[in-house]
């Protein structure tokens, strides 16, 4: 005989599944924008601190964001103004921050029922402002401030779903879906840069290689956070096990992980899911920063990206590609 | 009206042209609305800041509707006007009666024609009529919805002539939309004229979606269980989006795509959430009927669910309004409801029709082409006010193209007389004047009826316009039903609390 509480799950579990499915996507691309707005912006001041002769270039961007394939058929080289107007301003790369917050909008649009007012206001308008003033992005003088809107206005978006929404079934889709993408994203950067952390800081030889280790950090807004935690000694690997496993900082791979995992367990049938993080979680624990060399820290990043893909996998196939005939449960009944 | 330089909202010089106007009759106010008119010009330039402020509510709201555009569907503001239409209470009991008796018929006029086609058969309705019909759907005759209900939900346009009779123009029996909007009005004017709701008996109209979802519970066919009730949108690029998501949301009903639902090997239909298929009892569907299943109607359909119409014919799932209902949508059967309503109810009709002549019957064929002038002419199975001819305002050569059109298929054309609609004073750019308009009430027929109080009035907004359409630039207003004996006796209380101190 089920009592109250169990009554009150079973209404619970009667989220639809392409609803999941849109707030789950919903949650991605606002993340993704926000990311894409911080990286754009901290590369854009790393670039003005280097001297000419560090050539750092604008293509390490289109390596973090995964887009070299999509940048190359239209481009033939990458010269500042395409890489950040392909990556910040063009509609027809799907993973451009306009882009990106359209998708987002879209998404949430048809699921508008379940967000508070507010949040869909500020999407709508962000979703507005940006489509007006991309040109902003592109230009040296305002990228920085443009940027920093996106972010402070993702973050705004954030900050009223979180403390405004219930946190009830769909509230865990979105928060699955920021988390796997910021997991998903910090590797992306650790993957592109770590040949910079690993590097061991020579005797000026290298007079810049404390600004580009801070850039990534600041890439990923963990720069202050990791001062504050850091402990003396070669604070390129700190930086690299700092981003990996600090179970405290909102963006380490390591919190993401348990993030996802505590948003799973108010759905239900998380148990796939929720395996296929812990096994992620293993794998971090056993891996010790300080015996990485460059090779096998590019491997064991990949491993991550392929769990982080397979957690994805595996919140698809739970819950949004119900099986469609032959295996119809009485949920109700 | 306007004084220059001043924003006073006059009603000196405000004249209907001979037309029967709602509110005022030789500038007296009709019965039911001397208390309306009384406030309203007593607002004089306040007025025009009423309206202002319905605007601003009607954003904040985000009330809108969807119009197709150049590179994509663009959501707008809703068009209001803030002056209501008022009906007394007298008035209405009488035409809800009237809807009510003529929904009962229709009903009874479908399931027969699903079923025995007895009218066809006692020689009171032709039978080439049925099977030439663009909506009759042989996929559901034999079909026995619950109750013997086809059409649960009608919405009926309600017009005026210049004598001031009310007639039925036509019966919404396919997916009627419209009634998100009567109450969102209601929501509106009750922010705007927050001081005279409390003085006047206006009858409320949001006990619809409550009634609704009585109706639509006692569809399931699972009594005594709490039923699973799915509102089926086409999507967010419907123009009717918003009303799905609002009637989905005020039932606490769930808003599905054709993609949510499956029928499985045990003819039930099936909603994919995250815990894994749940059974749907009722389907409030808002796909017309040719895209409802790809494997009974069109299969091209991606709206629709695949074996909906299996699980509806083995009564494991109400589908609301039954598929096949919209065959007395068609405005050739129009032409024979009052008929209908002698036929099966032995009854004269309460509200009369529009004179139709329907031109697959050679005499009135004859009739209608000698008479074009005079005469609308519109196509049997249109919706939205498209294919209209005017003959009034035709020119030669579109009398000679109606004409072809006619004599190549009458079966599809009917005739009417051209209308005086009849006006409201509605606010135009800081001035009142009279502009045309209809009435969209909406009747639920189940175990019982229910006729809303009122309906969506809405407004042509240009100058001698006839079009209400709000795709075409038409507009709305509240439409208050209200007891002017009510607003007498409180008038005379309040005298009568006054002298006494």
């Amino acid at each position: 005989m089920p009592d109250a509480d169990t009554n009150l799950k079973e209404d619970d579990t009667m989220l639809l599944s392409r609803v999941a499915e849109s707030v789950y996507w919903g949650g991605r691309y606002l993340e993704r924008a926000e990311a894409t707005a911080r990286l754009v912006k901290v590369h854009t001041e790393l670039y003005l601190d280097l001297p000419k002769s560090a050539d750092v270039g604008w293509s390490p961007l289109l390596a973090v964001t995964g887009s070299w394939d999509g940048f190359r058929t239209n481009h033939p080289d990458a010269s500042e103004e395409d890489v950040i107007s392909f990556l910040a301003a063009d509609a027809d790369n799907p993973g451009s921050i306009i882009a990106s917050i359209a998708h987002a909008r879209d998404n949430l649009r048809t699921t508008r029922a379940m967000l508070p007012p507010t949040a869909w206001h500020v999407l709508n308008q962000l979703h507005l402002w940006a489509m007006e003033t991309r040109p902003e992005s592109i230009d040296r003088r305002t990228r920085v401030r443009w940027m920093d809107d996106v972010i402070a206005q993702c973050q705004l978006l954030s900050g009223v779903v979180t403390g405004t929404m219930s946190h009830d079934e769909c509230y865990a889709f979105l928060e699955v879906g920021r988390l796997v993408e910021r997991a998903d994203m910090t590797t992306r950067v650790l993957d592109v840069q770590a040949g910079i952390l690993m590097r061991q800081l020579g005797d000026g030889a290298e007079p810049y290689a404390d600004v580009t280790w801070m850039s990534v950090l600041r890439s990923l807004a963990a720069a202050q956070m990791f001062r504050r935690n850091a402990s003396v000694g070669a604070p390129g690997r700190e930086a690299l096990r700092f981003l990996l496993k600090d179970p405290r900082f909102p963006r380490s791979v390591e919190h993401c992980l348990i993030g996802v995992s505590r948003a799973l367990l108010e759905l239900p049938h998380a148990d796939e899911p929720m395996a296929g993080c812990a096994r992620l979680q293993t794998a971090l624990e056993d891996v010790g920063v300080a015996d990485l060399t460059a090779a096998t820290l590019h491997g064991f990043v990949d491993r991550l990206q392929e769990g982080i893909a397979e957690v994805h996998d595996l919140v698809s196939e739970t819950y949004f590609r119900t099986a469609p005939t032959g295996s119809a449960v009485l949920a109700m009944t | 009206m306007r004084a220059p330089g001043g924003p006073d909202v006059g009603w000196g010089d405000y004249d209907s042209g001979g037309c029967w106007d709602e509110m005022l009759d030789r500038g007296r106010a009709r019965v039911a609305c001397d208390g309306v008119l009384t406030y309203l010009t007593s607002l004089g330039g306040d007025l025009q800041e009423r309206q202002r402020v319905a605007e601003s509510a009607i954003r904040a709201m985000g009330i809108t509707f969807t119009v197709a555009a150049e590179g994509g569907n663009i959501d707008r503001a809703w068009p209001f006007d803030v002056i209501p239409r008022v009906i007394s209470t007298q008035e209405w009991t009488g035409i809800a009666a009237g809807l009510v008796q003529r929904l009962i018929a229709l009903n009874l006029f479908i399931a027969d024609l699903y079923g025995e086609a007895k009218i066809v058969k006692d020689g009171r309705f032709p039978r080439e009529l049925v099977a030439s019909s663009a909506n009759f759907r042989p996929q559901c005759v034999g079909a026995e919805p619950s109750e013997g209900i086809w059409a649960h939900i009608c919405g009926s346009d309600l017009v005026r002539d210049e004598d001031g009779t009310m007639y039925v123009l036509e019966d919404n029996l396919r997916v009627p939309s419209g009634v998100s909007y009567m109450l969102e009005n209601r929501a509106v004017t009750k922010r705007v004229f927050a001081d005279l709701f409390r003085d006047l008996d206006i009858h409320p109209v949001d006990a619809y979606p409550h009634r609704l979802l009585e109706l639509l519970a006692s569809m399931s066919p699972r009594p005594g269980e709490t039923p699973t009730i799915v509102v089926l949108t086409p999507g967010v690029y419907n123009s009717a989006y918003f009303e799905h998501a609002f009637l989905a949301r005020e039932m606490g009903a769930h808003l599905v795509e054709g993609q949510d639902l499956f029928v499985d090997t045990d003819d039930c239909v099936y909603m994919r959430t995250i815990a894994g298929p749940v059974r749907v009892d009722v389907v409030y569907r808002r796909v017309d009927d040719l895209f409802l299943d790809p494997k009974a109607f069109r299969p091209d359909s991606a709206l629709g669910v695949a074996g909906l119409m299996r699980a509806w014919r083995a009564g494991n799932v109400a589908l609301v309004n039954a598929p096949g209902a919209g065959v007395a949508d068609d405005k050739v059967v129009y032409a024979f409801v009052p008929d209908m309503i002698r036929y099966y109810l032995g009854e004269e009709p309460a509200i009369p029709n529009v004179p139709t002549y329907a031109c697959y019957d050679a005499t009135q064929r004859s009739h209608v082409l000698a008479n074009l002038d005079n005469l609308v002419v519109k196509p049997a199975n249109e919706s939205g006010g498209y294919g209209i001819f005017v003959g009034a305002l035709a020119t030669s050569d579109e009398k000679d193209a109606i004409r072809r059109r006619i004599e190549a298929d009458p079966r599809h054309y009917v005739a009417q007389p051209i209308l005086r609609l009849s006006t409201a004073p509605t606010l135009c750019d800081g001035v009142v004047v009279p502009r045309h308009l209809d009435l969209r009430p909406f009747i639920l027929s189940g175990q019982r009826s229910y006729v809303t109080q009122g309906g969506l009035t809405r407004v042509a907004v240009r100058e001698g316009s006839i079009v209400v359409n709000s795709s075409q630039g038409g507009g709305s207003k509240d439409t208050w039903v209200l007891d002017p004996t009510v607003v007498k006796a409180q008038v005379q209380e309040q005298c009568q609390t006054q002298t006494q101190t």
